[in-house]
């Protein structure tokens, strides 16, 4: 529950942004981010928020990882 | 990685007794399982399951409030879904919903902000559940609310912080930790520096830990240099994601909208200032106090030993019902309700259970 998953940002409008994460897009708010951010950067989302920067490198690493659960989890409850 | 695995061994060898490790956090204990991390390392090593499951530890009591406030008229009560199978003293909001009564799963606190603007003629109530991960989050969806003047929409807050588990779980008597594996996106937030009392008060060591295998293993690897040399320290492993000063707008907004309060823990009971509640001056959005909802204390069902197991003292393949009675099909405790919880977890990747 406490997962937080690195997602792009596509556009940002005030205080809210839309982000890409395995394809799907969705509006997060920008409000508890310490870090100034721009279209292209990386965020961790948990719950609809930002809550912090990353470096694309790592925010690749972790999509991969967790899609693997996901997929896993997926087989699992088949 | 080998070479980390192979520095494990040789740290253990040169401590030269059995270690205990608690990892706080349930997606820690999913991943240390699904990383097959048992499997590759020294025996010595032993892991405890931690409190870090919010599904798990949100009292019946509150489980049974959110059911009263959805079945209240002209109300809808909105939760995370990780919430709905979790038994009540007489059922979940999932067994509420399938007689009737109004519950929306929503993915963000933002989402319910957003049901209050579309339905004005009925009360929306969040079921503000979850750790310093998600408490800002409400937070900050409270202050647009305010910016958008909604004012049908409130929280009934069940938040939970971590630092003051672990400061009960240190003082309780039957449990013995050597070091903790401590939660990464919490720790976002918080950083590291509320966790420092661990080393100072108690000399127990901690890493602030990643997800994948390699984060795990190099996290153990350092929990174990720390106890190997004596100098227990709070170490950030998971750099990529943790500052030592954590997020300072998130902690910042979540202070201001909340306060500390006693609260209660499912299977551990009443822990001090653990829990989060509006403060007085953010009252009109406070479900808690404005419809005097009020549920008697109800019992956890007999025979279900969470509460020993998110502390560590015991495992749930201890429990008398675990896999019989209980299964993550019909959980009787809170444990095997979460993907997270312990019960679940062991249920799921230990393989002996399955079928
Ligand atoms: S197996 Fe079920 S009954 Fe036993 S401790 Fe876990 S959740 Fe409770």
């Amino acid at each position: 529950m406490c997962l937080a998953v690195p997602s792009k940002i596509i556009s940002i409008e005030d205080t809210t942004a839309i982000v890409d994460v395995y394809g799907a897009r969705r509006a997060i708010s920008l409000l508890l981010l310490e870090d100034r951010v721009n279209v292209g950067d990386y965020v961790l989302v948990h719950a609809g928020f930002a809550i912090q920067k990353v470096q694309e490198e790592y925010a690749e690493e972790t999509l991969e990882l967790f899609k693997q659960w996901i997929e896993a989890e997926r087989k699992a409850s088949n | 990685m080998k070479n980390i695995i192979k520095k494990i061994s040789d740290l253990m060898d040169s401590i030269g007794r059995p270690v205990r490790l608690m990892e706080v956090c349930g997606t820690h204990t999913v991943a240390i399982f699904r990383h097959g991390i048992r499997e590759i390392l020294p025996e010595g090593i032993i892991f405890l399951s931690g409190p870090g499951c919010p599904v798990c530890v949100t009292p019946i009591k509150d489980v049974d409030t959110a059911i009263a406030i959805s079945k209240m008229n002209d109300f809808i009560l909105a939760t995370f879904g990780d919430m709905m199978r979790v038994p009540g003293s007489k059922q979940s909001l999932y067994h509420a919903q399938a007689e009737g009564a109004d519950i929306r799963v929503v993915y963000s606190s933002m989402d319910a902000l957003k049901l209050a603007s579309e339905n004005k003629e009925r009360n929306i109530v969040f079921f503000a559940t979850g750790f310093e991960t998600t408490s800002p989050s409400v937070a900050g969806t409270l202050f647009e609310a305010e910016r958008i003047g909604v004012d049908n929409f409130y929280i009934y807050s069940a938040h939970k912080t971590i630092p003051p588990a672990i400061k009960a779980l240190l003082d309780s008597d039957d449990v013995r930790v050597e070091g903790f594996i401590l939660p990464g996106h919490v720790s976002t937030i918080i950083g590291s520096r509320p966790y420092e009392f661990i080393a100072s008060d108690y000399r127990v060591s901690s890493v602030i830990t990643g997800f994948d295998a390699e984060d795990i293993l190099q996290a153990i690897m350092m929990l174990l240099e720390q106890i190997a040399s004596g100098k227990p320290a709070v170490e950030i492993q998971y750099k990529r994601a943790v500052r030592e000063e954590g997020n300072p707008k998130a902690v910042s907004l979540m202070n201001e909208y909340f306060e500390p309060r006693n609260a209660n823990w499912r299977g551990i009971g009443m822990i001090p200032r653990s829990g989060l509640r509006l403060r007085d001056k953010f009252g009109r959005w406070d479900a808690e106090k404005l419809f005097h909802i009020d549920i008697p204390d109800s019992k956890e069902p007999k025979s279900c030993i969470c509460g020993s197991v998110i502390r560590g003292a015991k495992i749930p393949t201890d429990c008398p019902l675990f896999g019989r009675a209980c299964t993550p099909e019909r959980p009787v405790g809170a444990c095997m309700v979460s993907t997270e919880g312990s019960c679940a977890a062991y249920y799921k990747y230990s393989g002996v259970y399955r079928g």
